[in-house]
């Protein structure tokens, strides 16, 4: 074959490439009808925790309005309000609420927002099936996770009713991930503020699911749905903030008795980004449907006045 | 090669004439200026890579103290007090590919033995390339075969209880990305250590077992040393590779940085710390976006040294057979 | 170095290896010798075989994972949190493809005008064409990962400011890829020999004529064997694309220059890898098994070239 003919086959190989990518961006444009006119893009990024449920309204309401596309990523919560208060996204997904650093970066840049609440999780504690503590309180949790804890078993947790002597196997997140923060905050009073030698699983808290289930002193902390995922497989704690030991479940976060950890997951629509038809039909949409989602996820759905709250701050923006 | 300027031999009497067309088609040097430039673009990656990894890190030294930074063993940048020593996944990195190294060296060279020594043509011929498949997985396919088998199916039993803490109730651990590095290396060590043992002259081999020796001795007493070089350096080249992989150590590893060699112990490689650091929640210009590229620095620097030792092993050895 | 110095080296070692022949053999016992011969070819033998059985045993535990999820869906479908059965690759595997047509794009001219440089123009006794040879070598052992860093800085951000769009992902993985390409094409020129180029020179072509008509032509198979593994490199690599923006949740086709995100195969199935349902750790391995079976593919044309159209001066 000469020089020509292999440069021809290369070239053709490329072009072949770009023609399937322009043959598959027709199909999806072209494809369902059906939904509203609604066209254009919304861009959301933040916590990695409410991404799951973003993701799957965002399905859902794609399937209707096939020429929205709605890309969802997940920077993590400081993250997310970075680029969202530079104007580069449209919506910021938080597992925290906004803090004054935040604020002001937004305000600087003249973007305004309104906080919405659109889900609650409960951070839920976890321990192996064979142990038989039932119930610990928020100090003996700050005791085990603090961050000059030498607390190595079971046995030397300060004020502990049951008898356990199996040394302690923890785990837990790592400082990326928006549980981290709101465990140390609400544990041990400062977000970072922790014990380092703990088994730590970055973002896959499906392994300290695993973790717990291997070891008979394990002990970790995670979202509800790992939990509820894994019901017969490990213990969830129940947690004592000084009114006796409430145990992680939808009710209790719904009405805050489980506490100090059921945190609110919001979102943060952007006023600039709510003059868009697409963005308002995507907001009006997500509070319809979030708690079926939210439930198959495994977070705890808003209440009913949880929701018409949600509801009226978005109007308040003009959603 | 030819360099265009070459002078044929002055005819009788008369200028000396170029071999170079006495016309020039337009254009020459305008080609070969592009063709520079192509070349150039290389130097232009290389220092666009000191730039981007420079300026950050020299802001990063202007808060953290260096001795701090060089000989802390504490890695916790996010952790509130924060703390900078990157010697914690410094070791990170050596506890990674000193494991790795330890399962691929044997098996590399030994496979390479075979296959250049005691393999017959056919086995060869099918032998090598199935190992170079070896060499084609992708890096995240070999981290997902660590995390999801080697962890839980092989080193999970078969690790003694006692020895050196279990490796028991652990989701992830050093040894787990070592083995799976160490597999992704094997067909580097075995590949360039057969070329370079089938590169040893016919002649050394008969000869040895003219005077009687067995295969055995011929292997290891001629043939080997004979191709040391290239043996040695794809052993750097492996080493090399293993320090910079991310993919698997990042699936299998963890990511508590631990300062420790010890293989079950879950551990923060370098490279692990730089991809799930950039790509999770930090904003641009803080401290820990900074201590991104410091680290990446230092990988930088480890790796371009263990380029140059290989880079002066291979010529120092490759003039034998030239 | 003149030829008497490898001589010397060669005969050297004949004798070092004939002085320890013959030493081992006056100390050896005839009996010890037949097993410790049997126990050796054995230890290599078992050493082949750990490497064929990880090998073997990762191919097997990714189809054992994946079969579940194999199916046609898997190629048309997008991703899906909230539905993984009906979860699929396919803004991943077209962002791959337009990844890599931008790779073969750019690293083709690059590359074998670099080479050609190398081999043909450059007075190899100058500095700074060492000074380029040097980088080249040193650029194919950096870690894949600061490529990221450089394309985070440089190229999404910094002087060329693209933004985290495809064709910034798409620059980075051919910068990372280059030096691969220029090493194989400078020894495809290499093999070329020197003949040819003086005999056409003779003829009274001009040197770019001769590269054009003569040493280019010959050696194109050799830089397409170059070029296809790096592209299969390349189609591998996940590590930069983490740092330049590949997203995952993106379930249209991405485009080159569009601004919403894009995606690329390993980088999904990192994302599916690190979910803990057991469905989306199946997904994981299905997409495993379609980047082998696609990049198997790559490499037995690859190897298939090399051995059709190498050509033996």
């Amino acid at each position: 074959m000469t020089s020509s003919k292999w440069l021809a086959v290369l070239a053709f190989a490329a072009a072949l490439a770009l023609g399937v990518a322009a043959c598959g961006s027709d199909d999806s444009s072209g494809s369902g009808g059906g939904g509203e006119d609604l066209s254009g893009s919304i861009r959301i990024d933040g916590s990695s925790t409410v991404a799951p449920l973003t993701e799957a309204v965002a399905e859902q309401f794609m399937a209707e309005n096939s020429d929205v596309r709605v890309t969802v990523g997940t920077s993590g919560t400081g993250g997310g309000f970075e680029k969202f208060c530079a104007g580069e996204t449209d919506i910021s997904d938080a597992s925290r609420a906004i803090e004054p650093e935040e604020i002001d970066a937004c305000k600087k840049d003249g973007v305004g927002y309104q906080e919405v609440h659109v889900a609650t999780d409960a951070l839920t504690v976890m321990i192996n099936n064979e142990n038989p503590v039932a119930c610990l309180t928020v100090d003996q949790l700050a005791a085990v996770w603090g961050a000059d804890s030498k607390i190595d078993n079971w046995s030397e947790i300060p004020g502990l009713e049951e008898n356990f002597d199996e040394d302690l196997a923890l785990f837990g997140p790592g400082t990326d991930s928006g549980t981290f923060d709101y465990f140390t905050e609400s544990i041990n009073g400062e977000e970072g503020v922790t014990r380092k030698d703990y088994n730590n699983v970055g973002e896959d808290d499906n392994a300290t699911v695993k973790g717990v289930e291997g070891s008979p002193g394990g002990m970790g902390y995670a979202g509800f749905s790992f939990y509820t995922e894994n019901e017969g497989n490990l213990k969830a704690l129940e947690v004592d903030n000084g009114k006796g030991c409430v145990p992680p479940a939808v009710e209790t976060a719904q009405d805050g008795s489980y506490a100090p950890l059921s945190r609110p997951l919001f979102m943060y629509p952007s006023e600039q980004a709510l003059q868009k038809p697409e963005v308002k039909a995507f907001i009006s949409y997500y509070l319809e449907n979030v708690n079926s989602v939210a439930e198959s996820l495994g977070f705890v759905p808003l209440t009913d006045e949880q929701l018409e709250a949600s509801e009226a701050a978005a109007a308040k923006i003009g959603a | 090669m030819s360099s265009g300027t070459a002078i044929a031999p002055e005819p009788a009497g008369g200028p000396p004439r170029r071999l170079q067309a006495s016309s020039k088609r337009r254009g020459e040097k305008a080609i070969q200026w592009l063709l520079a430039f192509c070349g150039v673009l290389s130097v232009l990656t290389t220092t666009a890579i000191v730039a981007s990894l420079i300026i950050p890190t020299i802001d990063f030294f202007n808060v953290v103290p260096i001795d701090e930074f060089l000989f802390g063993t504490d890695w916790s940048p996010q952790f509130e007090p924060p703390s900078f020593g990157v010697l914690a996944v410094v070791a990170g990195t050596l506890n990674v590919t000193f494991w790795g190294m330890l399962f691929a060296i044997p098996i590399g060279l030994g496979s390479a033995v075979y296959l250049s020594e005691y393999a017959s043509p056919r086995v060869r011929k099918t032998l090598k390339p199935v190992l170079e498949i070896l060499a084609g997985i992708p890096t995240v396919a070999i981290g997902f075969f660590a995390v999801s088998f080697i962890l839980p199916e092989i080193i999970v039993p078969l690790w003694p209880n006692a020895l050196l803490g279990g490796a028991a109730g652990k989701p992830f651990m050093a040894l787990a990305a070592a083995l799976g590095i160490g597999l992704m290396v094997v067909p580097i060590i075995a590949s360039i250590s057969e070329d370079a043992m089938s590169a040893v002259p016919r002649g050394l081999r008969e000869g040895a077992y003219a005077l009687g020796a067995t295969k055995a001795k011929v292997a290891m007493r001629v043939v080997f040393p004979a191709a040391l070089s290239g043996i040695v350096a794809s052993v750097v080249l492996a080493i090399s590779r293993a320090a910079g992989e991310t993919m698997i150590v990042v699936l299998a590893a963890g990511s508590t940085p631990q300062f420790t060699l010890n293989p079950v112990e879950p551990i923060q490689a370098m490279t692990s710390y730089i991809a799930t650091t950039a790509t999770g929640d930090i904003s641009t210009g803080s401290l820990d976006y900074r201590s991104v590229f410091a680290v990446g620095t230092v990988l930088f620097v480890m790796t371009l040294v263990m380029n140059v030792i290989s880079i002066r092993l291979v010529r120092k050895y490759r003039e034998v057979y030239d | 170095m003149a030829v008497g110095d490898a001589g010397a080296s060669r005969n050297r070692l004949a004798v070092a290896g004939a002085r320890a022949t013959t030493k081992a053999m006056l100390r050896q016992q005839p009996r010890g010798d037949v097993i410790r011969n049997t126990l050796f070819a054995g230890l290599l033998l078992m050493a082949v075989a750990i490497a064929l059985a990880g090998l073997f045993a990762l191919l097997i535990q990714a189809f054992a994972k994946g079969s579940s999820a194999l199916s046609l869906d898997l190629i048309t479908n997008p991703p899906s949190t909230a539905f993984p059965e009906k979860a699929g690759y396919r803004p991943a595997i077209v962002g791959s493809l337009m990844l890599i047509a931008g790779v073969i794009l750019f690293v083709i001219p690059v590359g074998i005008g670099a080479a050609l440089y190398l081999e043909e123009y450059a007075d190899k006794s100058r500095w700074w064409n060492k000074l380029i040879e040097v980088n080249i070598q040193n650029l194919a052992a950096v870690p894949s990962i600061i490529y990221g860093i450089l394309g985070l800085a440089f190229i999404v951000r910094g002087p060329l400011d693209l933004g985290f769009i495809l064709a910034a992902g798409s620059l980075t993985l051919a910068l990372l890829v280059l030096p691969m390409v220029i090493i194989a094409a400078r020894e495809a020129v290499r093999a070329v020999p020197d003949s040819i180029r003086q005999g056409s020179l003779a003829l009274g072509a001009t040197q770019w004529q001769t590269i054009r008509a003569q040493v280019l032509p010959a050696s194109i198979p050799g830089i397409a064997t170059g070029v296809i593994l790096a592209v299969s490199r390349a189609l591998g690599e996940t590590a930069p694309l983490l740092l330049v923006g590949a997203t995952v949740f993106v379930t249209f086709d991405p485009t080159p220059f569009g601004s919403d995100g894009y995606s690329a195969m390993p980088v999904q199935i990192f994302n599916y890898a690190l979910r803990p349902q057991e469905e989306f750790q199946a997904l994981a391995a299905a997409g495993i098994i379609l980047m082998l079976v696609v990049l198997l593919a790559m490499n037995s044309f690859a190897i298939w070239l090399r051995n059709r159209y190498e050509q033996r001066w």
